[in-house]
């Protein structure tokens, strides 16, 4: 197995505790005081085969609500977004440093179980990816491996109903998933990803594959799943990430003095001070449209 | 038409190159072409050819054997002093062959194929997936002598209460066709499953599967395909082995058997064994091995169709 070998933790350094709101360059507090964050990002890198792709990332990530990752292409937004839930340990050479808690426990630990870190921390990428089987079975893939108890057509049919997607499909369950729009696709992912009934749910660009009609159902999906679920959800759509999140964080690339190219956190907050009154001129920049 | 209107548009911006050439690129490559044609027609020329070859002395041969008793007979003695020609028992030869080949070559095939394809790390692949197509090219004689030699006398040493009653067995012949096509087998899966798009693979991670699960619920069925032509490449494969069956089967008795420890013929071996210099043409015997030959074609064909049927029928299309 090439997986977790490629992974090491290394304590906080002293004083830069990513729970502190405000204390490390770029940090964040949490949104809602009365909610703990869902993670806990302290110091985070990631490299492949050695060359570092994303450093030195410190910010929390709130529970129940959206939370948005920008910034240009390269920057490591999926990056990070893969150590989330640890997709990147299926990736040989990628390896992962800092602290990364999700509710305390450190993600990359030794005895945590990337597999069961992945059944409560779902994922929606950027292409529509269903299996080659009928949309029933896409759902139930899910709860069949882990395990759900309960009626499977109850389960299929209320991640179906969550992802807005019922309506349209309730008479051809058996049918493959191919028979689908790309739209209707992605919906069936996203079915398939809350079947579970993780926390969190992590969206790669979730609607850069659709026509703005689908973009606007996930979009209204996604504001209705954030009263079960924890989302960050990687954008290039500004104006996506302004309607949907709650909180943004802005990432760019710093080129070192090797002519390296690194992802950075510039700074997240509020989506509204990002958009308005940022405090980084890189940010304002980039939302600008000045981008560099 | 959509020449000149091109050529008008294009004048402007640059002069120097006219759209309507010199014609010497056009010429060479009409050269190309009918080479490529002539290719692909010498192939087809050559597949009709075999065919032709076959179908003559196979109509002499039922004009003498009704097919009925060729098909339906059981005691199989074209030489003998008072011949026979019931097809059966060497039929039954060459299934107790492909059957004992698939038994072991299907499923360390596969084994091997989802190992190397979803276990593997990227070093391993690189060595072991080059050893595998060496191994395909192995010569059969090598495999044929090490059944005879190696094979059977191990499992008679071992499994000594079994019915070994002579030093061939049909069986042992079986299984090292089995090892013979386990690298060819296993090689294309592995393809078929490799092709599956990384999307799949990851979708089925992200939701808390497990390497097997992903194995055996994502990768597997959509690789189904490319899987079963792997399993019908392998058994054309053993069909036609003949070395081997032909070293370590043994010449066989001329009676149906069912015996898995014993010697019996396969169609390939009969053959092999009948067709030597001292054979004329236009007796009996010559006709009987073009019958049992197209017998053989037909058998493939058939098989090479039912899987093309199968493989639509179950194949999960991606995009
Ligand atoms: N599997 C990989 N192997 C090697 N390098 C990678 C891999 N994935 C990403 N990278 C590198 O890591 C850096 C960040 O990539 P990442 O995909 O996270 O960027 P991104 O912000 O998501 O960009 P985009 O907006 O284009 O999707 C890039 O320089 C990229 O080349
Ligand atoms: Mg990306």
């Amino acid at each position: 197995m090439p997986d977790n070998s490629g992974h090491e933790t290394t304590g906080t350094a002293p004083g830069t505790t990513g729970t502190a709101p405000g204390t490390a360059p770029g940090g964040v507090g949490t949104a809602s005081p009365d909610e703990v964050p869902v993670f806990e990002l302290g110091d985070v890198s990631v490299s492949y085969n050695g060359n570092p792709a994303l450093a030195g990332v410190t910010m929390d990530i709130g529970a129940k609500e959206i939370t948005a990752f920008i910034g240009p292409s390269g920057c490591g937004k999926s990056t990070l977004l893969r150590s989330l839930n640890r997709m990147n340990d299926l990736i040989p050479g990628a390896r992962v440093r800092g602290e990364l808690l999700y509710k305390g426990t450190d993600l990359y630990g030794a005895s945590v179980d990337a597999v069961q870190v992945r059944k409560r921390i779902g994922m929606v990428f950027q292409k529509p990816n269903p299996f080659p089987k009928s949309i029933y079975d896409n759902v139930a893939f899910g709860p069949r491996t882990v395990g759900m108890k309960g009626s499977m057509d109850e389960i299929v049919e209320k991640a179906l109903r969550g992802a807005a997607l019922w309506e349209e499909v309730s008479d051809r369950l058996r049918e493959s998933a191919y028979s689908l729009s790309g739209g209707q696709q992605q919906r069936l992912c996203i079915a398939r990803a809350i079947a579970v009934e993780p926390d969190v749910i992590l969206m790669d660009e979730p609607c850069s594959a659709l026509d703005p009609i689908s973009t606007v159902r996930v979009e209204d999906l996604m504001a209705e799943l954030k009263n079960h679920y924890s989302i960050v959800i990687v954008t290039h759509n500004m104006h996506q990430a302004a309607r949907v999140a709650d909180r943004t964080a802005f990432f760019s690339v710093q080129v070192d003095d090797t002519g390296r190219r690194i992802g950075q956190l510039i700074e997240a907050d509020e989506t509204g001070t990002i958009f308005t009154k940022p405090t980084d001129k890189r940010t304002e920049d980039y939302i600008s449209g000045r981008v560099g | 038409m959509a020449h000149s209107s091109m050529a008008a548009s294009t004048a402007g911006a640059s002069p120097r190159r006219p759209l309507a050439g010199a014609g010497t690129s056009r010429w060479g490559e009409k050269v190309i072409k009918t080479f490529l044609a002539l290719c692909a027609a010498f192939s087809i020329l050559v597949t009709t050819g075999i065919v032709i070859s076959l179908v003559v002395p196979t109509v002499n041969f039922f004009g003498q054997i009704p097919l009925v008793e060729f098909l339906t007979g059981t005691t199989w003695a074209p030489a003998f002093a008072n011949p026979s020609f019931g097809v059966l028992p060497i039929v039954v030869g060459t299934l107790i062959v492909v059957v004992t080949a698939l038994a072991v070559a299907i499923p360390v095939g596969l084994a091997s194929a989802i190992y190397l394809s979803e276990y593997a790390s990227s070093r391993v692949r690189k060595v072991v997936k080059p050893a595998l197509e060496v191994l395909e090219g192995i010569p059969t004689v090598a495999i044929g002598l090490f059944a005879f030699f190696f094979m059977r006398p191990l499992a008679e040493r071992y499994l000594p209460f079994l019915p070994w009653d002579t030093p061939f067995s049909i069986g042992i012949a079986g299984v090292a066709v089995g090892l013979l096509i386990v690298p060819l087998v296993a090689s294309v899966s592995e393809d078929a499953m490799r092709s599956v798009p990384a999307g799949l693979r990851e979708g089925a991670y992200a939701l808390g599967a497990s390497k097997m699960r992903v194995s055996m619920r994502v990768i597997f069925p959509a690789a189904i395909s490319g899987i079963i032509a792997a399993v019908v490449l392998g058994t054309s494969r053993a069909i036609g082995e003949t070395m081997v069956v032909l070293i370590a089967a043994g010449a066989g008795n001329p009676n149906l058997t069912f015996n898995w420890f014993g010697s019996a013929q396969t169609m390939t071996a009969y053959i092999g064994g009948t067709a030597t210099g001292d054979i004329s043409q236009g007796t009996v015997v010559y006709d009987t091995i073009f019958a049992v030959g197209a017998l053989l074609f037909t058998m493939t064909l058939t098989m090479n169709i039912i899987a093309t049927r199968l493989v639509r029928r179950f194949r999960e299309v991606y995009e």
